[in-house]
């Protein structure tokens, strides 16, 4: 190697290696919610899971595929949608409610070849007009009763502590697969294949990186992504009211946690999510302020902290929690 | 001659949409800017033009001369407070940052001035219902030609300003190249605030008109900014004209639409939209990506 140093390329270093442990433990902790949370913090907590799965789809999407939308919305209430459709087709319903997602993940597939042709900000209006369409198509089904909407009936078949119960573990096991998914890729050659996309598409496709393919996995995964939460939100709200759902101010939570947290870092919308979890516990998760409030916060953070909270840390300390990177030594 | 009036109103309806695309169009056309506050901000000035003219008790139209210099200066401000900062950190920024903005209106709007929907129909007298009958029971609506009598001059007058005069040319110096601009002496900084200043003017031509043609509320602009990108797309990106054929086959479709359902006005656009998009692909001349099977990668 023309004499060259050996330089050695580490994944794991002691901290990552500290921090995949704690994350673990927390985990199994977690696991067991049900068992000594309390109903208002169980029900919190699933809340808590359906913004991180939110937040890591986003930012799959935008951070490290380089692709905003402000169109997933679409999907999110799609995967209701879908999981009404399924229970009223006669599906057992927490069946249903899994399903609708892959379901979801089937449409999207097709619709990337469509989607992934617009660049930049016509992808992101472009994404949004469909997500008015999906929400207008949804309002013409006659199940659906318009704007009335409809409710989830097949699951007042279960006892509400049981519903609890369910919703959490549902929603605990979707998140963990959603950011396990994640991970996963990160650190596969396709995270790789990926983040050079991003950078430079052009000088990604000459060294021989599926540009499409890569950018469609990452499509229909956030796709079926949001598609989950959306099933999991109708599972733990049991009406479905297609104004709701649709709403672009999904894409506005999805916003604030990934920028706040940090784009295109793997840990950054998970902490970014808790803090959204927080500042809504804290705020009451309603009132113009607390809006004006989110929207001031992604502005100012996407202008002056482009990094987020945690990529600027990462940036400045040179740590990085999750081994997702690689270290030259 | 019911289909024949659905189109004529579509065409009016369309002269609207191609007022509000205007500015999305030519900020989009000088510096490459997807401003996803478009919408809100066309609502703003629909509230600053209600407010002036109801608090001094005068013509909606004179209001919108005392907005246009307010606006300009708002538009020279955010060109030097947002955008500016946004293009130097990327193509993904702007986005963010607009979008942000347009939370922080909506809903400041919605502090300031409540849910109640507010329109100012009321202040212009005979002008929000009188018309002109034609044959066969078509009816045309005044303000619905005043509407395209404007967007036709704003146009034009945009086009001209554009050829003719030495901020129009430096404007399209900086679109086509701005570190050659600045070589010859002009300063993009000043030049992109100019041109959002203009921008901000044609949106408050066009509030001015959303708020005399219908009602609007503090929620009403991320609907107006999917009309204005659907106008300016339907039409060809960075075309003046084209956007306002685009805006025209956009009302056109809404109204036919309109007959199929009480959905189809919505929907007819959508569709018409994505019809357009998928034909620029088709036209762009290359193949279905994901549709059909990758040709094989020439040997190096």
């Amino acid at each position: 190697m023309n004499g060259s140093q050996a330089v050695a390329v580490r994944r794991w270093s002691p901290l990552s290696l500290a921090a995949a442990g704690s994350l673990i433990a927390l985990l199994v902790v977690l696991a067991f919610g049900p068992a000594y949370l309390g109903s208002y913090l169980t029900d919190r907590l699933t809340t808590l899971f359906i913004y991180v799965i939110l937040a890591a789809m986003w930012n799959a999407l935008a951070g490290y595929g380089g692709l905003v939308s402000v169109g997933q919305q679409a999907f999110f209430g799609l995967g209701a949608y879908v999981a009404i459709r399924l229970s009223y087709a006669g599906v057992e319903v927490y069946l249903a409610l899994l399903l609708a997602p892959l379901v979801v993940a089937l449409f999207a597939f097709p619709l990337a070849s469509f989607a992934l042709r617009l660049r930049g900000g016509e992808f992101a209006i472009g994404m949004w007009v469909l997500a008015e369409l999906a929400h207008l198509l949804v309002n013409l089904d006659g199940l659906v009763q318009g704007e009335t909407g409809i409710s989830l009936i097949a699951l007042s078949a279960f006892a509400p502590g049981a519903r609890r119960s369910y919703d959490y573990w549902l929603a605990f096991g979707t998140m963990a697969l959603f950011v396990g998914i994640g991970f996963w890729l990160l650190r596969s050659r396709t995270g790789a294949a990926i983040q050079a996309i991003r950078d430079n598409e052009e000088a990604a496709a000459s060294v021989g990186v599926r540009v499409f393919a890569t950018k469609r996995l990452i499509f229909v995964l956030a796709a079926a992504g949001c598609a989950a939460a959306g099933s999991l939100t109708l599972s733990t709200l049991v009406t479905f009211q297609p104004k709701t759902y649709f709403s672009v101010q999904w894409t506005a939570y999805m916003l604030f946690m990934t920028l706040v947290g940090g784009l295109g870092t793997f840990e950054g919308p998970i902490i970014g999510a808790v803090l959204f979890f927080l500042v809504e516990t804290i705020f009451g998760g309603s009132g113009v302020w607390y809006l004006i409030g989110l929207g001031a916060s992604a502005l100012l953070f996407s202008l002056f902290v482009p990094r987020g909270i945690w990529g600027t840390l990462s940036d400045r300390f040179g740590i990085q929690l999750m081994p997702v990177g690689y270290r030259l030594r | 001659m019911m289909f024949a009036d659905q189109i004529l109103q579509g065409i009016l309806l369309g002269a609207y949409y191609a007022l509000i695309a205007c500015g999305l169009s030519f900020l989009f056309g000088v510096m490459r800017i997807i401003n996803l506050a478009h919408g809100s901000i066309a609502v703003l000035s629909a509230y600053l033009v209600w407010s002036i003219a109801q608090q001094f008790g005068i013509s909606p139209f004179l209001g919108l001369l005392a907005a246009v210099p307010i606006m300009a200066a708002a538009g020279y401000l955010l060109q030097r407070t947002i955008f500016e900062r946004s293009l130097r950190s990327g193509p993904l920024t702007p986005l963010l940052s607009t979008f942000g903005l347009a939370v922080i209106l909506d809903n400041s709007m919605f502090q300031r001035f409540g849910a109640d929907t507010r329109s100012l129909a009321p202040a212009i007298g005979d002008l929000s219902f009188a018309g002109w009958s034609g044959p066969g029971g078509i009816e045309v609506g005044q303000l619905a030609v005043l509407t395209l009598v404007v967007a036709v001059a704003l146009l034009g007058a945009l086009q001209l300003f554009l050829s003719y005069t030495p901020l129009g040319r430096a404007i399209r110096a900086c679109a086509e190249d701005p570190e050659t601009a600045e070589l010859v002496g002009i300063d993009a900084r000043n030049v992109y605030a100019a041109a959002t200043a203009i921008a901000l003017v044609t949106v408050a031509i066009a509030g001015t008109f959303l708020a005399m043609r219908s009602t609007f509320d503090p929620y009403a602009g991320p609907k107006q900014l999917i009309f204005a990108f659907e106008a300016v797309v339907i039409g060809g990106t960075g075309s003046l004209w084209g956007t306002l054929i685009g805006g025209i086959v956009l009302g056109v479709a809404q109204n036919l639409g309109s007959q199929i359902s009480p959905q189809g006005f919505l929907i007819g656009g959508h569709v018409v939209f994505l019809l357009a998009l998928a034909a620029r692909f088709v036209l762009a001349g290359r193949d279905w990506r994901g549709f059909l099977p990758a040709r094989k990668r020439a040997p190096a």
